[in-house]
């Protein structure tokens, strides 16, 4: 009862000071709205560059490292000092397959923390036409798998994945490839590979992954063809992209299989860590812009307030005479503080959510990126209950002091100064 | 029961520290009987407004003794006195005090509110009834800032009856009021002391009004030289 009284003063008060109100109220809609339509643009950016990054990237990948940090001979032997130093140590000539990789693959259908995974035989191959030689790489998947592991059916231009396993001899080029080549779907080209034997192979897509360094030279064969092209068993493959279930695990797991298999394991921490390192700074600067449009919607409020306080003075006077206590008093201020940011937060929101549609909207096509057709933007509610709940924090805060000051007066002061 | 007394003060002394320590009130006792209508009467600067602020509960920086209604109110926290006056005190000012913004029935309502033993309609009948006692209940829902100043002072007198007060104090309650205002205003006293034997403890400048009165009290620099009986 008491409270619904002090509510409903509150509310008096704002009601007679409708500009100001609506002056502060706005405030805090455009400080939570800008909030939360930086926030949703930007980090609706860094989500589109995580998963292109992540749709390159296995959470682990096992391939045979070349050896170079081996044991000498020297140290194999009894009673060595552990003075010598052997210089400019030279690889063996060392395997480029994983070893007893049709066991490996085997282990890895079993275990339950790992999504899908793809071996994959990459090899070095020179695309001929006419008299031009082309250097190349050509990668032997199994094209079902691969997509699986990868999204790559979003980078084909033209064909099917399926029809790599169809055609004995299919071969799907990079788009840039292609056009050197000049060759399209359905046409022949010529391969010769690193061991000299020739192939001629049906082109039956073209993809594009946006990326000139590999759409200029690479390619994708089935792992029978590649196998065939090295001359070498069902047996022989190069590396094994593993996607888990939970992230998290992939550094765990690929200590777990470096030791167990005996080959390199890289999880996709180590193989970006110059895209994690801008993707925290990119967060770092988000988190910046949002926090000052907090605080500055903040000081707006702290200033009306104020100020309301001060053209209130008689009000807080009459009140205490009345018998309205300084707890009293403070409650009706911070009161006025709460509608504040309650109904600014709440048009901030719909002013956040409006802005991010709007910004959706935006058409922006890249080259680069073939999946998207306009601005990124997350609609994470995270971020919308954040910034009501900040929005209420701030105008707490911002209430709370000039609240205080308005209980700490005391009444015969504002009266005898008359 | 006609001498209960309903406030008793008990030598209090006050001093103001800015600029400089001055002695303001000087060992005042006294004290007001249920139903008495009184009078403070005393050259400006005597000390008579800032004794009624002591009264009143609203000034606490004093020494001595403050007795309402059998209570002692000296030395209590702060939401007890807000209590106390919202409960036992009708206060009016010189100025009428009124919240702007609100109508004269939510002005008047609002301490009955606050002290909330009532429901909002018996409030609001209490409201009628005494804006209908001061004449000016056809005003109850213009804002109060549309009022005239004799009408003000009504409201805020009816303000100060709202939760029936023991005693009801005013500080130069007619001070900015015209003649006949003041007039009417001395009435509504009056009348309050004779058919609701209400006890009043008004400061004045206006000899004529505290001629009327049951005694005056009379200050010069900080000590009561006369108590006003006959």
């Amino acid at each position: 009862m008491n409270y619904f009284l002090l509510l409903q003063i509150a509310l008096t008060h704002l009601r007679s000071r409708l500009r100001q109100t609506s002056v502060a109220t706005l405030g805090v809609t455009f400080g939570i709205g800008m909030y939360i339509s930086l926030i949703g643009f930007m980090t609706g950016l860094n989500n589109l560059m995580d998963d292109i990054t992540m749709s390159n990237t296995a959470h682990v990948k096992l391939f045979q490292d070349i050896e170079t940090n081996r044991k000498t001979v020297l140290d194999k032997v009894e009673n060595s000092t552990p003075m010598t130093v052997v210089h400019h140590l030279k690889p063996k000539n060392t395997r480029k397959n994983i070893r007893n990789s049709i066991n490996i693959l085997d282990i890895l259908k079993k275990d339950e923390r790992i999504r899908d995974f793809s071996p994959r035989l990459t090899t070095q191959v020179f695309y001929t036409f006419g008299s031009i030689v082309l250097n190349g790489t050509a990668l032997g998947i199994d094209p079902f798998k691969e997509q699986e592991v990868f999204d790559i059916k979003a980078n084909l231009l033209e064909g099917s994945f399926e029809d790599l396993d169809s055609y004995a001899n299919g071969i799907i080029l990079g788009s840039g490839l292609a056009q050197k080549l000049s060759v399209m779907t359905g046409d022949r080209v010529n391969i010769t590979s690193a061991t000299g034997a020739q192939f001629s192979l049906k082109v039956v897509g073209i993809y594009e992954a946006g990326i000139s360094m590999i759409d200029d030279i690479q390619s994708y064969v089935t792992l029978a063809t590649a196998q065939k092209l090295m001359q070498k068993s069902k047996d022989y493959i190069t590396d094994i992209n593993i996607q888990l279930h939970d992230k998290e695990l992939a550094i765990v797991l690929s200590k777990e299989f470096s030791q167990r298999f005996g080959c390199s394991a890289q999880d996709y921490i180590t193989s970006n860590a110059q895209f994690e390192a801008g993707s925290g700074i990119r967060n770092m600067i988000t988190y910046a812009v949002s926090i000052t449009l907090l605080l500055i919607a903040g000081f707006g409020i702290y200033n009306i307030l104020t100020m309301m306080i001060y053209e209130k003075m008689d009000d807080i006077a009459i009140l205490k005479a009345t018998g309205f206590s300084g707890k009293d008093v403070k409650n009706i201020f911070i009161s006025q503080a709460m509608i504040i940011g309650i109904i600014g937060g709440i048009l901030g929101i719909l002013l956040g959510y409006g802005t991010c549609l709007a910004i959706d909207q935006i058409p922006f096509e890249s080259p680069a990126i073939k999946s998207m057709d306009s601005m990124p933007i997350n609609y994470d509610p995270k971020y919308y209950i954040i910034g009501v709940a900040f929005a209420m924090l701030t105008t707490f805060l911002a209430g709370y002091l000039p609240a205080r000051k308005a209980s700490q007066i005391d009444p015969v002061d504002i009266i005898r100064g008359k | 029961m006609d001498n209960k007394q309903v406030l008793i003060a008990n030598k209090i002394n006050k001093y103001f520290w800015k600029p400089q320590k001055f002695h303001v009130l000087k060992d005042i006792s006294f004290s007001i009987n249920s139903g008495e209508f009184v009078s403070v009467m005393g050259k400006s600067g005597c000390g008579k407004s800032t004794l009624l602020y002591v009264l009143s509960t609203m000034d606490t920086d004093y020494e001595g003794e403050l007795i309402l209604d059998g209570q002692t109110l000296t030395g209590k926290p702060n939401q007890d006195l807000a209590k106390a006056r919202n409960e036992k005190i009708g206060f009016v000012f010189q100025f009428h005090y009124l919240l702007q913004e609100f109508s004269v029935l939510q002005n008047v309502m609002l301490p009955a509110l606050k002290l909330g033993k009532l429901s909002k309609q018996e409030i609001e009948h209490n409201a009628y009834e005494k804006l209908k006692l001061l004449n000016i209940e056809d005003q109850a829902l213009k804002k109060s800032s549309r009022l005239s100043g004799g009408q003000k002072q009504r409201v805020a007198i009816a303000r100060a009856l709202i939760n029936d007060p023991m005693i009801i104090m005013g500080d130069e309650p007619t001070g900015n009021l015209d003649s006949k205002n003041a007039q009417n205003v001395f009435e509504i006293f009056q009348r309050l002391k004779e058919e609701q034997n209400q006890s009043l403890l008004i400061v004045t400048h206006d000899l004529d009004f505290a001629q009327k009165t049951d005694r005056i009290i009379e200050m010069l620099d900080g000590r009561i030289i006369s108590h006003g009986y006959k």
